[in-house]
């Protein structure tokens, strides 16, 4: 049977600062070695003062994902030697005398699957090597300490997946969890990565290290999986061992033994003091804790009668769950619920556009009402959110600078009707033989009037004009 | 004392407490004391190598606060007096070696908060002091730049590790001193030049700055020439700091009121694995004269016995060395340290390169460090070291709820000649019995020196309770005012 388990980490991209100093979580908009100070460079003297929003954050995680929180949580040294680690020791955590890191023996259910989470510990990231040259050889490694210190969250979990797609629907539903959290925005680049652990039948647990994206993992997985199934076929021995995924040649390959038996000699870092975790400080986070993503999708299909395929979209993005529950009232909630699954979501359905769009909750309130009260029609509404989207102006201005206002007079739409009939004279023969093609008509006077012609009205008005039912 | 002191007769011998007086009187300027203390330095530091480095701008800075001083504004309660800092403690803008070749380039970029708090309080930091480098030894042999001399006789270790600062006290190179205080790093050479030196409670004074060494023991510490002083710059230096989250919050005690309210009463209890075997008889006789003097001064005594002393310095070498190999795997000379041409090496010959240029003792401790904590060895060494000092420690509680605080001899033996001890496993042991416990055990311990025997100084130890380091310093104000001790030879 094929086992597979993962360690996911985290980085806590949401807060103000790194987990030992005052320098800022987001490190990506600096140029090298800037974002930095002497606590997260480690020079002689400097201490890790622990950022206690950290904690609190990592808890939070813990909480979302079932895990037991013990009273009072630890931090260790992980002691080794690497370029881009300032102290040559990592500050991380670790149960060496019980449970001490920050959540332990979790669960959380996926397509019926229980899957297991073995411990949530919280830990710096080291900074980052970056390679200049063109060959090989001429390679230089340079250091940027800019990320070094940053909060990060690592969850490991039981080897309870059977296959790849399980572990991709997982850090699907991961990914969502933790965004609805506000804990970490996945989409920053290296906010989340997992390494993976695979064994097969008759053979012996492979970790798989340095995967870029949760992507690869899936591939590097795969080809583990074959890799080990073809060497069980061959009888040849399976030797734990872990393997580098090589990004370029799309394989896994066999790290140095050196790496593997690695003693990383942990034991209590003395610079910071246990932390209590006493009663009050869960209740506090349970009052702040967001509603889980389960949790509004119930409240979305129960209170609002939105279809489950919709209250699954809305609930599971937190750009539109914020924006579904800011706009929203009793009355409008399935009309808004539909416009952000069906319109908004061509108009920003990436990182960039979500950033740069100008649309407000006050904006999709407007709109919908609008619509609910036959001022707008759907067509025109569309072109107004897209226009809301990128200018950020409010309904009346789009009405009035695109000509956008609903048609409902009689009249008007009548000789917009006669217009079409005249035009039309082969649709209209065939309408009368066929009465269901009458919609070809309705949608032509919807367009000669720019999308603001009432659909039911000129529906009524064409099945007077031409004597069918 | 009336009337203004001539620039001649102007003693450097004075106290913290004095010079402050001296300058508020107006019979002193910053100027004068600063630029006699660097005449002294320049006689008589060729003979004892109590500074590795001399602040040049210490008497442009004594003219600013006398100045200030002179026009009446604000000064703080240094008052321009020289404080040399052992060189494990971040000087900003300053060489801070720690006694190493491997930083010997290191220039600090900020303040030790003990530093800082000095600065806003007008203290001319004079200089930096040598050490056993990284702070590993208790003779100063092991500096790289040369080993201190002790003022008494030259011939002599001054102690260890801060014995640059206790020498430098002694010697009348400084006002006072910062030493750190890792398993009797204060105490010991406090004793042996005949300072006070205290390691005050884990916590009370913020280690930001000071270069780690074994972090959950060591204690930066006050050295002075009386008990009142120590008291003095621990009112400036103690306290809750938000870059070190070990500190404790010491309510703005102000150890020098009362602190002169004696011992009578008090009772204390005498370490009886610290006072017996392997004590020199004139170790032994100063103690028991200290007893008397006591017993004089209203206290009772008793005799306690806390035999895990006995596994005392194999657990605090297990506990250093851990923490040392982790502490100091960072000077692998990527972002500092000192001047090496990196072409030609990759990364794991780079390191092992870079970091030979350790001292031998450092190089021995890293390796035990390795050795002692790894899978499969943990639990043999470093698990049972961590076992040896919560069993320590639960003694020396048991103890405390008996007696108001301990006495033994500071260092079971007299100083000793150079090169005496450096590999003699069982002085090693001596050397350092009575002083790992007040760091195993997080307690506050002092040194006041008592006596001087056949020329070589002899200091006591007292041990108090957690968080009562100024009882610590009252009862040893009290034994300080029994004795009358002779000027340092030098």
């Amino acid at each position: 049977m094929t086992k597979i388990g993962l360690e996911i980490h985290c980085q806590l991209t949401n807060l103000q600062s790194k987990l030992f100093c005052s320098c800022k979580a987001n490190y990506r908009e600096f140029s090298p070695n800037t974002n930095i100070c002497p606590i997260c460079v480690g020079l002689p003297g400097s201490l890790p003062m622990l950022n206690q929003k950290a904690v609190e954050k990592a808890t939070m995680i813990s909480m979302a994902l079932n895990c037991k929180t013990p009273e009072k949580i630890a931090f260790f040294r992980k002691n080794y030697f690497y370029p881009d680690l300032p102290k040559n020791f990592q500050i991380t955590q670790f149960d060496a005398y019980g449970p001490t890191s920050i959540g332990h023996d979790g669960k959380i259910t996926i397509e019926g699957k229980e899957i297991r989470i073995r411990r949530i510990q919280i830990e710096e990231d080291p900074g980052r090597l970056i390679y200049e040259g063109t060959s090989e050889k001429t390679q230089i490694p340079l250091v940027d300490y800019n990320r070094a210190g940053t909060p990060l969250v690592e969850i490991v979990t039981e080897p309870d997946f059977d296959n790849p797609k399980q572990v991709r629907v997982f850090l699907n539903i991961l990914v969502d969890l933790l965004e609805n959290l506000g804990v970490s925005d996945p989409t920053l680049e290296g906010a989340l990565r997992a390494d993976g652990n695979v064994s097969v039948e008759g053979g012996n647990k492979i970790e798989i290290k340095n995967v870029a994206s949760f992507h690869d993992l899936e591939k590097a997985i795969h080809f583990e999986i074959t890799r080990q199934q073809s060497l069980v076929e061959r009888n040849i021995p399976i030797i734990s061992e872990t393997r580098q995924w090589d990004d370029r040649r799309k394989i896994t390959i066999s790290a140095r033994k050196k790496e593997e038996e690695q003693d990383y000699r942990y034991f209590l870092e003395g610079d910071i003091p246990w932390v209590k975790l006493n009663s009050d400080h869960f209740k506090k986070l349970r009052e702040k804790m967001p509603e889980s993503i389960a949790s509004k999708r119930e409240r979305y299909v129960e209170k609002y009668g939105i279809t489950n395929q919709v209250a699954d979209v809305l609930s599971s993005d937190k750009y539109y769950a914020d924006l579904f529950e800011q706009s929203h009232d009793e009355k409008n909630a399935k009309e808004i619920a539909n416009i952000i699954t069906t319109d908004l979501m061509g108009f920003v359905d990436t990182r960039e556009k979500r950033e740069t769009s100008k649309l407000t909750h006050q904006h999709l309130t407007e709109l919908v009402n609008s619509i609910m009260d036959n001022k707008i029609t759907r067509n025109s509404a569309k072109t107004a959110l897209q226009e809301m989207v990128s200018t950020g102006k409010s309904l009346i201005e789009i009405i009035s600078e695109q000509d956008l206002d609903y048609v409902s007079d009689e009249s008007t739409i009548s000789s917009i009707i006669n217009e079409v009939l005249n035009e039309e004279a082969n649709a209209v023969q065939e309408v009368k033989e066929k009465p269901e093609t009458v919609n070809f008509l309705v949608g032509k006077v919807m367009k000669k009037s720019k999308g603001k012609a009432d659909p039911s009205m000129t529906l009524n008005i064409l099945k007077k004009k031409l004597g069918i039912t | 004392m009336s009337g203004h002191q001539s620039w001649f007769d102007l003693n450097l011998g004075i106290s913290a407490l004095k010079y402050i007086e001296e300058i508020k009187n107006g019979n002193l300027t910053a100027e004068e004391f600063i630029s006699k203390t660097i005449e002294r330095i320049q006689k008589v530091d060729s003979k004892l190598h109590a500074y590795l480095s001399i602040n040049e701008q210490a008497v442009e800075q004594a003219k600013s606060i006398d100045k200030k001083i002179k026009a009446k504004e604000n000064v703080g309660a240094c008052m321009g007096m020289p404080i040399s800092i052992k060189d494990n403690i971040c000087v900003k803008g300053t060489k801070t070696t720690c006694a190493s070749k491997m930083l010997e380039d290191f220039i600090a970029p900020y303040d030790a908060t003990v530093v800082s708090k000095l600065k806003a309080e007008d203290t001319i930091i004079i200089g930096k002091t040598n050490l056993d480098e990284f702070a590993m030894g208790f003779t100063t042999e092991f500096s790289a730049y040369g080993p201190s001399k002790n003022p008494w006789n030259t011939e002599y270790v001054p102690g260890g590790s801060s014995g640059g600062s206790a020498a430098a006290v002694s010697a009348l190179e400084c006002i006072a001193s910062l030493g750190s205080d890792t398993g009797g790093s204060v105490r010991n050479p406090a004793s042996f030049c005949s300072v006070v030196g205290l390691k005050p409670t884990y916590g009370l004074i913020s280690r930001y700055g000071l270069i780690s060494y074994s972090n959950s023991i060591e204690q930066i510490g006050p050295i002075t020439r009386t008990v009142e002083d120590t008291a003095f710059l621990l009112n400036i230096i103690a306290g809750m700091d938000p870059h070190d989250n070990t500190t404790i919050d010491n309510q703005n005690e102000n150890y020098l009121n009362d602190i002169d309210s004696g011992v009578e009463g008090k009772k204390i209890g005498i370490i009886k694995e610290m006072t017996h075997e392997g004590v020199d008889k004139q170790v032994s006789a100063a103690t028991n004269k200290a007893i008397s003097n006591f017993e004089g001064l209203g206290a009772t005594f008793e005799e306690i016995s806390l035999d895990m002393v006995a596994y005392s310095v194999a657990a605090y070498y297990i506990i250093t060395a851990t923490e040392a190999g982790s502490n100091l795997a960072r000077y692998d000379n990527l972002r500092y340290g000192y001047d090496f041409d990196s072409e030609g090496y990759e990364f794991n010959s780079y390191l092992s390169k870079a970091r030979k240029n350790f001292g031998p003792e450092v190089t021995r401790r890293m390796i035990l460090g390795g050795f002692v904590p790894s899978a499969g060895h943990a639990g043999k060494y470093f698990l049972k070291a961590m076992k040896v000092k919560s069993k320590l420690t639960a003694q020396v509680n048991e103890a405390l709820k008996k007696v108001d605080m301990l006495i033994a001899p500071t260092v079971p033996i007299l100083p000793f000649r150079f090169g005496e001890k450096i590999d003699d496993p069982v002085a090693l042991f001596l050397v350092d019995i009575n002083t790992v416990t007040a760091n195993l055990t997080e307690k506050p311990a002092i040194s006041i020196p008592f006596e001087i025997s056949g020329g070589l100084p002899i200091g006591i130890q007292l041990l108090g309770k957690s968080m009562q380091d100024k009882m610590l310093l009252q009862a040893a104000y009290a034994l300080q005012n029994t004795v009358k001790l002779p000027e340092v030879p030098i």
